[in-house]
């Protein structure tokens, strides 16, 4: 932790608390900005520590949100619960909670490599899990909360470029649901994001570009699909029309097709 | 990394008021061997530890956000009795509850109630509280002989007026965090009858109020209720209790009126309506209109009772709320705060007025608004004046939080003026440049070296500890 000033508690105007894991580039830091203005406490966590202190310093000195950063690699799953304590223990509290560290190995259909593809289960999937569980045990005790994952539109479908990362985000997927079903009656609301393209560096990665849109315009949808308590969120919604269409492509055509 | 706190300990604790509420590891000791066990786990994790009774507190002085909670109502015995001194040691968690009916029978009573009686010993001495009696009485630690604390580092000590005697004056209403009562040592009242005679009597107006109290301030018990939505010169309007103890041989039987049979309230109003529905049918009267209705109902039928003299058990009299179970819940969903100032009585009138009207322009009149006599006291944190004080109730909605904390500070401003305290037991809304502005720079001082020499880790912590008394708190 730092030691960047808490300002006095008020009761009665609770300032609105979050973590967002995997929070020091792309969707991530642009939703903490985002949150940030909206007045958010912020604990963000990811392994690039100086990226998340930078960003930090800029938050912190436009005034309205406060925000505090911790180094952390998801693949030490262990790690989590306590981690998660000690955020809880500085922010006094939570109210919502994103999941957003992820991995993508540039789309090849002709590597078959178990350690890539073990990595990006481990990063996207089992992180997701290993955070996850405390953290709606711990809102289910509340009575209350909000956790979002970020998924993906790849999650839809199994793309022969990016098995691995494909079944990364429909386990992610599969995963929230079920979350969400255990957690609706003890009041909590669990979110699935499943952005298209998005102008960030993972980008890079993406076998193909078609009209992607900037972090920043995602971490707005984003910020509206939070504040609306949605299920499940395309970002943008037109991609939701786009999976629907891709989800019905029947197999035998699929695999044809160079998408 | 620290080693962590066992999930399964996770609770949700609600203040009282259910405005605010913290997930806390709770952790239940019952002897003293388990408490200096919870101190060392929490050390060995590297959180703070809030000590709570039976969490009476309108607002956060008995909650410790993500932290670790020690809930003591389980250390509830009674350690040692004597019928004829009046004179009881019992275990924090006991309750003045469990006290009354302990003792009533061999013709004593807790010499300082609070208006509930589900409240521990142990938060009684931590807020250092006041009853109907604060003028002639003083403070519930001002009937304190002795205690035994634990210090979050192991050891323990024993204070009395004369033994530790600034640890003994700081610790009584030391909001729990200098150290944990163990053993409280108390000295009761006789009491001859299990009756009181009570008096009701209807004043017109604030100024008529004040100046009734203080007339009536040698009373054995004085208490008013004011109509906080009354307008004008009728603002403040309302209604007196006053009560005597009664005289030895004046009841014919007080072997008889002092069993517990002859406190206890019926389960039923007005023998039909059970009472664990009484707050479903206010529920709907929980706002403007209907709060004016029964508040204007209440003051009219004060004026035709005026002068009224009847008899009353002391639960009745005194713990009048309990006997509406879960009446709060007509607050929910957001809650109820309460917001009690004491104002120097040359000042009361006119701060009283001012602060009645204040709210009413910001359309969050008070609900249900009460008043006390009460005498300076010789403890470190102290709340009481030369004066009065007056306590409102209001209902915290999602929309009103925002107005309601700005009218909070406008009323603090009003109160500071006037040269008035606040209430720790009461409050959600102070502000760390408020409560260092009517406690004082030597309190605050003395208040530091004494957590210094008593919890040096700065163990000991709240929520409302760390909103209000940040110097207070060792920075990670
Ligand atoms: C309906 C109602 C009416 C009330 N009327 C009055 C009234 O007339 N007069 C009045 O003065 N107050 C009144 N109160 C407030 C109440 O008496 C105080 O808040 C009291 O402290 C509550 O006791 P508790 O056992 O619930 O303590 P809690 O609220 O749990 O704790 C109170 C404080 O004591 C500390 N503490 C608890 N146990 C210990 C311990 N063993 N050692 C050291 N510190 C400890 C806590 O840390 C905390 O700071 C009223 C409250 C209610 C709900
Ligand atoms: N960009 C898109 O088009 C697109 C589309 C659909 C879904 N998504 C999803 O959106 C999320 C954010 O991605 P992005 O586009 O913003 O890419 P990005 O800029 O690469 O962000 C990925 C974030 O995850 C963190 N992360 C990666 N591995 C981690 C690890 N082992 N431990 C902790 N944190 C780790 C990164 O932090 P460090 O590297 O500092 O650890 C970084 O903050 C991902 O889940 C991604 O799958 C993106």
């Amino acid at each position: 932790m730092d030691d960047s000033p808490i300002e006095a508690p008020r009761p009665l105007e609770p300032r609105p608390k979050a973590i967002i894991i995997g929070a020091s580039s792309g969707i991530g830091a642009a939703l903490a900005r985002r949150l940030a203005s909206e007045g958010y406490f912020l604990a963000l966590a990811a392994r690039r520590g100086d990226l998340l202190q930078d960003l930090r310093d800029e938050i912190n000195a436009q005034g309205k949100g406060q925000c505090l950063t911790y180094s952390h690699d998801v693949r030490q799953a262990e790690q989590a619960p306590e981690l998660l304590q000690r955020m809880l223990r500085d922010l006094g509290g939570l109210d919502l909670f994103v999941y957003c560290a992820g991995i993508m190995y540039p789309s090849d259909p002709e590597r078959f490599d178990a350690e890539q593809d073990l990595e990006i289960l481990q990063v996207n999937l089992l992180g997701a899990v290993a955070w996850l569980d405390p953290v709606a045990l711990r809102f289910r005790r509340e009575g209350g909360g909000h956790i979002v994952g970020i998924g993906s539109v790849a999650g839809d479908r199994g793309r022969r470029g990016t098995p691995a990362y494909a079944a990364s985000k429909a386990g992610l997927h599969t995963y929230l649901e079920g979350l969400r079903n255990r957690l609706a009656r003890h009041g909590v609301t669990v979110t699935t994001i499943k952005p298209g393209q998005v102008q960030t560096d993972m980008l890079k990665n993406a076998p193909q570009v078609r009209g992607p849109i900037t972090a920043e315009r995602a971490a707005e949808l984003i910020w509206r699909a939070i504040r609306a308590r949605k299920s499940t969120a395309y970002v943008p919604a037109r991609w939701r029309w786009v999976m629907l269409v891709i989800r019905h492509i029947p197999s035998f055509i699929f695999r044809r097709m160079n998408l | 990394m620290s080693p962590l706190l066992p999930p399964d300990h996770l609770e949700r604790v609600d203040s009282w008021g259910q405005a605010q509420h913290a997930m806390a590891y709770v952790f239940r000791p019952s002897t003293v061997e388990g408490m200096r066990a919870a101190f060392d786990l929490a050390r060995r994790a590297g959180c703070s530890v809030a000590l709570r009774g039976a969490g009476r507190s309108y607002g956060d002085a008995a909650l410790n956000s993500e932290q670790m909670l020690l809930d003591l109502t389980r250390m509830r015995r009674v350690l040692d009795w004597d019928p004829e001194a009046g004179v009881i040691s019992v275990e924090p968690g006991v309750t003045i509850g469990d006290l009354w009916r302990y003792v009533l029978g061999d013709g004593w009573w807790p010499a300082v109630v609070p208006g509930t009686m589900q409240v521990t010993i142990g938060g009684c001495a931590g807020m250092n509280v006041h009853g109907k009696n604060n003028w002639v009485a003083g403070t519930f630690g001002e009937h304190i002989l002795s205690f035994e604390a634990l210090l979050p580092g192991g050891e323990t000590v024993t204070c009395s007026p004369q033994e530790n005697a600034n640890l003994f004056h700081a610790m009584i209403g030391g909001l729990g965090l200098l150290g944990c009562f163990t053993r409280v040592t108390l000295k009761l009242k006789r009491v001859h009858s299990g009756w009181m005679e009570v008096q009701a009597l209807a004043v017109p107006h604030i100024e008529g109020m004040l100046e009734e109290i203080d007339r009536l301030k040698e009373a054995d018990y004085v208490v008013g209720w004011a109509d906080g939505m009354a307008r004008g010169r009728a603002l403040g309007r309302g209604q007196i209790h006053v009560a005597r103890e009664l005289e030895p041989g004046e009841d014919p039987a007080p072997a008889q009126s002092l069993r517990l049979e002859n406190q206890e309230l019926p389960d039923t109003l007005l023998g039909l309506l059970p009472k664990s529905l009484m707050w479903r049918l206010m529920k709907p009267f929980v706002n403007n209109p209907g709060m004016w209705l029964i508040n204007s109902g209440k003051y009219w039928a004060s004026r035709l009772s005026h002068g009224h003299r009847f008899t009353q058990s002391h639960a009745a009299f005194h713990f009048l709320l309990d006997y509406i179970p879960g009446w709060k819940r007509s607050y929910l969903p957001g809650g109820l705060i309460q917001y009690q100032a004491f104002v120097p009585k040359e000042q009361a009138a006119q701060a009283f007025r001012e602060m009645l009207a204040r709210c009413q322009a910001a359309h969050l009149p008070t609900y249900l608004a009460v008043l006390k006599r009460h005498r300076p006291d010789p403890f470190l944190l102290t709340h009481a004046v030369d004066g009065v004080s007056l306590a409102m109730d209001f209902k915290v909605t999602q929309r009103n939080r925002a107005r309601l904390a700005s009218l909070a500070q406008e009323l603090d401003e009003v109160v500071l003026q006037a040269g008035g305290r606040f209430y720790f037991a009461k409050d959600s809304t102070l502000r760390p440049e408020t409560a260092r502005a009517f406690l004082g720079q030597d309190a605050l001082k003395e208040l530091k070296r004494l957590k210094e020499r008593c919890d040096p880790e700065g163990l000991l912590q709240t929520n409302l500890a760390r909103r209000l008394f940040p110097d207070l708190i060792p920075t990670a």
